[in-house]
């Protein structure tokens, strides 16, 4: 896996320089957000009522039980914020959308279409590569800001009706006001921007170096799906390191 | 990203040298040929011989371990080489992107280099289309065509690039034999009106005797004669001599 960050690195600065051409690829742009939106909008949801309703629930009970239970509300505010709906969204990124982009590059390696898009002086990162890094870096943290909402939401759910816990919505709230700040939610965007980079570049690379039949494409996708949640989860405690420091 | 100045000639092809190995297997042992503007060469071989392979090289999708490939005197390998030459290659799977339909994969060179509008690419897609037989199957998906039929999608979308140089990996592997006159036809006619370059690998005897001005034999990655096809015919090397026998059994069962 490692071997192939040097590669991924001149793939993110290809991408980079291919940026000023992102207007005349806007259709394949469009085309990619509107798929990810779709695949993804529904899953985000349920998922994030029930990370937002465990956190609660964990910390809630313990919270509670030390008479700390008006903290709640900012406990599991901040979590979701900075860690639970960047990391969660990009893992469910990264195994929607991810292996798709992987698996569908990487049969057009394996049946030559790549091979032909050179033939005609196409450049397979202008092309295919560049506007799905895009697309996913734009709707990944747009995912995020829901993902948070929905999240605070089933927090504040188990948080009410929970027996053991019992706190109302409107202490939930009122604590989560207090203790959130605007850098909390920026951090979480911050990282599920860089997350989002990752995934794209990683899933494409992966597809692009794709040998050998469908067995071949198998691989590229599973190694695509692994290998960026692994290294979201490197980058993620170095980017809250640098964070940190920052706030 | 305008293409070349569109002077309609074929372009010289050298191929000094070259040798390449997969892993631990040589596919090429030492090619070397040399093609005229405006020649139409056929390569022919047994299969495995490392045909595709030479023509991937000769198109730039391979690096060579050792040798190079000359266009016009320039190696192919070298930057920028693709915007100065329009080349084109018709793969032997015809390689058509399949989540675009037939009219996008055809006009597909001219959209992405934005060279023409929207209305004229309709029209070049349709004429090149007429010319391989598939008039008004623009909308259709390359999952609903026949093998033969992609080919033929695919010979249309190198057409539209006009261009200087075109190889053609076995270009009439899947046709039916009408089919495959009409696209010998079409080799030679593209030759006489933009006076192109061709390079054909295929196994058709009759193709290659009909439409060669010199072919080529190739095996186990060496070339082991070149000629006029008349020279072919009277060729005494064995290895040349099997193969067309060969042919000829073949083509009886
Ligand atoms: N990308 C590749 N990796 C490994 N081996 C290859 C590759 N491409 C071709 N070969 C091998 O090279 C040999 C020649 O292949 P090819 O040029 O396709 O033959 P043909 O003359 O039938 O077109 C075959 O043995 C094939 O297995
Ligand atoms: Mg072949």
């Amino acid at each position: 896996m490692f071997q192939n960050i040097g590669e991924m690195v001149l793939l993110l600065w290809r991408t980079i320089q291919s940026l000023p051409l992102i207007w005349r690829q806007r259709a394949k742009v469009f085309d990619q957000l509107f798929e990810i939106g779709n695949a993804s909008l529904l899953m985000a949801c349920i998922l994030s009522v029930f990370i937002g309703g465990v956190i609660a629930l964990q910390t809630g009970v313990l919270l509670v039980d030390r008479g700390l239970g008006s903290f709640l509300g900012g406990v599991v505010g901040v979590a979701i914020a900075q860690e639970l709906a960047p990391v969660m969204m990009s893992i469910l990124i990264a195994g929607r959308i991810g292996s798709a982009m992987a698996a569908e590059i990487g049969s057009m390696r394996v049946y030559q279409e790549i091979d032909a898009l050179r033939t005609m002086n196409i450049n397979p990162v202008h092309y295919l590569v560049m506007p799905r890094v895009v697309a996913i870096a734009l709707t990944l943290p747009m995912l995020v800001i829901f993902a948070i909402l929905v999240g605070w939401f089933g927090g504040a759910m188990v948080a009410a009706y929970n027996k053991h816990i019992a706190i109302s919505f409107q202490a939930f709230f009122n604590s989560l006001r207090d203790t959130v700040e605007f850098h909390d939610v920026r951090n979480g965007l911050v990282k599920s921007f860089i997350f989002a980079i990752i995934i794209g570049l990683v899933c494409c690379h992966q597809g692009l170096v794709t040998i050998g039949g469908p067995r071949g494409i198998g691989r590229s996708v599973t190694k695509a799906v692994v290998n960026s949640i692994v290294l979201i989860l490197i980058a993620n405690y170095f980017l809250t390191r640098v964070l940190i420091n920052i706030d | 990203m305008n293409g070349p100045a569109s002077n309609h000639s074929g372009v010289r092809v050298q191929v000094r040298g070259l040798r390449k190995s997969f892993g631990d297997q040589p596919v090429l042992r030492g090619v070397s040929l040399e093609v005229e503007p405006g020649e139409t060469f056929v390569i022919m071989g047994p299969s495995g011989s490392g045909k595709s392979v030479l023509l991937k090289h000769i198109i730039g999708l391979e690096t060579p371990d050792e040798g190079d490939i000359l266009i016009e005197g320039e190696s192919v390998q070298s930057r920028g080489f693709m915007d100065k030459y329009r080349m084109a290659m018709v793969f032997q799977s015809g390689a058509l992107l399949n989540s675009l339909n037939v009219a996008e994969n055809v006009g597909l060179y001219l959209t992405e280099h934005r060279l023409k509008s929207p209305e004229e690419i309709r029209r070049i897609v349709a004429e090149k289309l007429e010319i391989v037989g598939l008039t008004g199957s623009e909308d259709k998906m390359p999952s609903e065509l026949s093998g033969g039929m992609k080919k033929r999608v695919a010979i249309a979308r190198a057409l539209v690039v006009e261009p200087q140089l075109i190889l053609y990996d076995e270009p009439t592997s899947e046709l039916d034999p009408l089919m495959a006159v009409t696209i010998a036809e079409e080799i030679v006619n593209l030759k006489a009106r933009i006076h192109v370059t061709s390079i054909v690998v295929s196994h058709d005897r009759d193709l290659a005797f009909g439409v060669a001005d010199r072919i080529a034999m190739i095996a186990d990655g060496e070339i082991i004669f070149v000629g006029k096809p008349a020279e072919v015919r009277a060729c005494t090397e064995p290895g040349v001599r099997k193969f067309l026998a060969a042919e000829f059994k073949l083509n009886k069962t």
